[in-house]
């Protein structure tokens, strides 16, 4: 890899309550910006779209000034601007797409617009201490906003949903499963302290869209609002008869369902599709017991798992500008400025409106001159 | 010379010469798909202009998510330029429109609200009674909310005319930006003017289900 020709790329991200900003080199990470709105949510229990998007709104000027500071870049060197596209929340989505649109026109730069769950993938190829990303790899990508297993043949141009969640999405039921047991938001971090001094196996929860007979039509799907639903019943039952319910015994009984039918599922996929490689990703996979049984068991089975450090695994910029960068060196045309904020953007639409009429960037040395800067 | 920015109501890019001349007035009528638009908008009504010297931004009031794009783009657009922003009330700039409209026919504009759609059946609307030394509409009456149906009495007891708008002039918002300058007066505050808090309720004890 020559880094010399590497697109110098700012990736903007807001599909949900983080404001992220990254800057790169093609792979080199010299960003990531992470402006976080979860504490306005926290009073609410889950995220707020409105309250979203005004944060975003709010944020953007700082977090695109702190990266540029901290990647030690002017916007007049910038190559090209990046941004989630969707999949998202619309509203919150729309700030990105009208900043990165007013930044692209600004400084006469080509403009990506980009699928965040591929994103997620690309998040990867920043990681200076792992080796290349091999392909085909499945992805299990967990957040509070999303729970998919994706077939990932190439980055840039095969990207394939297996399966995604039917309801709720993983971090969603944490959230969910910590308010009833009276524990603050976010869930994830909760419920994973609570469950420390307790037995996995104390109570069988169901695993969701795992019966055969799902298994015929919804092999790759999750389902987790049952889940919530029986731990909710449980506790239920408990008070109902004056027994104290013992959280820590929940709390792990509920996590180890959640991670049984991820892990379960996610090496399911690799073994029918002959994939000895798992990739993780999203917010979620900072959950240690799903890190630990997923290492676990894919060893057991003889797949590799590659984790991202886990300040890419969350939602940022840099994952948005990294995909971007890679869309630019596989020759990819820029998108025309027509495109909007797609909440449901599927997973093979990895860039959003690529301009036919568009000439792919010309790369410059590092050693050419610079271009006048556009202010 | 200056861009102004408005998605209030439609879609607006226009760039005016410091005197006021239009040099380009770019505009979708479509209530939505601001995003969509907004970057061919700017493209085409900047493409006239060699070196903005601010960018101003229409802040409202307008449905939340419609009005948060034209800020963001115009917010990072000027941070693209390294020029200033300049926040306009949008009803300011309608109210101007009417002034000089009424103007160049020697009408004498009588006390008028600017009324804007603010959905969930109500009403923001803004009072003004004529222009003062600066060339700016005097508001009486900051944005306000009102239900629909009780916006002709409260109109009544201000004394003003219902004007109703459906379209906000983006050179308006940068003509306002314009005299602003000139007088040394700032407008608008740097937050929309939403005028609604997020609609949520704090988290209440999760439902029994058994
Ligand atoms: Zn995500």
């Amino acid at each position: 890899m020559v880094l010399m020709d590497a697109p110098l790329v700012l990736g903007i991200e807001t599909s949900c309550d983080e404001t992220g900003i990254g800057i790169v080199r093609g792979r080199r990470l010299l960003s990531n910006t992470i402006a976080s709105s979860m504490d306005e949510h926290a009073r609410y229990g889950g995220v707020v779209p409105e309250v979203a998007a005004r944060a975003h709104l709010e944020a953007l000027q700082p977090s695109i000034d702190a990266a540029l500071a901290e990647a030690g870049v002017t916007l007049a060197d910038l190559d090209a601007v990046a941004v989630t596209s969707g999949p998202g929340l619309a509203g919150a989505l729309m700030v990105g797409v009208g900043a990165a649109k007013g930044l692209a026109v600004a400084l006469d730069k080509p403009l990506y617009a980009v699928n965040h769950l591929v994103g997620h993938i690309a998040a990867d190829i920043l990681d200076a201490d792992a080796g290349e990303l091999e392909y085909p790899t499945v992805a299990l990508l967990v957040s509070g906003g999303h729970t998919s297993l994706l077939l990932v043949r190439d980055l840039t141009t095969d990207v394939e949903l297996l399966g995604e969640t039917m309801d709720d999405a993983a971090g969603e039921a944490f959230d969910k499963v910590a308010r009833l047991l009276k524990l603050p938001y976010p869930g994830g971090p909760e419920i994973d302290r609570a469950a420390a001094t307790g037995d996995p196996a104390a109570i069988r929860f169901p695993r969701g869209m795992s019966r055969a007979s799902d298994m015929a039509s919804h092999r790759y799907d999750f389902s987790f609002s049952g889940l919530k639903t029986a731990v909710a019943r449980w506790v239920e039952q408990h008070e109902a008869a004056g027994q104290p319910v013992p959280v820590a015994d929940v709390a792990a009984s509920f996590r180890e369902a959640v991670v049984d039918v991820l892990v379960t599922k996610a090496l399911d996929a690799c073994a029918r599709h002959g994939v000895p490689r798992l990739l993780l990703g999203g917010g979620v996979i900072a959950n240690r017991r799903l890190r630990d049984v997923a290492l676990e068991r894919a060893a057991a089975a003889g797949v590799a798992v590659r984790i991202p450090p886990l300040r890419l695994c969350t939602d940022n910029g840099a994952m948005i500008a990294a995909l971007a960068a890679e869309l630019i060196a596989s020759g990819r045309r820029p998108s025309t400025l027509a495109f909007g904020a797609d909440s449901t953007l599927p997973v093979t639409e990895i860039q959003v409106a690529e301009d036919p009429d568009a000439e792919p960037p010309t790369l410059r040395a590092a050693s050419s001159p610079r271009d006048g800067a556009a202010s | 010379m200056i861009i102004g920015i408005d998605t209030s109501l439609g879609t607006a890019v226009a760039a005016i010469a410091r005197d006021g001349e239009v040099l380009a007035d770019e505009q979708s009528a479509n209530p939505l798909g601001h995003a969509e638009v907004i970057g061919d908008l700017l493209r085409r009504a900047t493409a006239v202009v060699s070196a903005p010297t601010h960018v101003a931004i229409g802040m409202g009031p307008g449905p939340f998510t419609g009005l948060r794009v034209g800020i963001a783009t115009a917010r990072v657009y000027a941070l693209g330029r390294g020029v200033p922003v300049v926040p306009v009330p949008s009803h300011d700039a309608v109210a101007l429109g009417v002034l000089l409209a009424d103007a160049l026919t020697g009408v004498d504009t009588p006390r008028f609200a600017v009324v804007t759609d603010a959905r969930r059946r109500e009403f923001a609307y803004s009072v003004y009674d004529g222009i003062d030394d600066d060339g700016l509409p005097v508001r009486i009456t900051d944005a306000t909310l009102s239900p629909r149906d009780d916006v002709d009495e409260r109109l009544s007891d201000l004394g003003a005319v219902r004007i109703e708008a459906t379209r906000v002039s983006a050179a308006m918002i940068a003509l306002s930006a314009a005299r602003a300058l000139a007088a040394g007066r700032t407008l608008a505050g740097t937050e929309p003017l939403y005028l609604r808090s997020p609609d949520v309720v704090a988290a209440h004890a999760p439902k029994r289900v058994s």
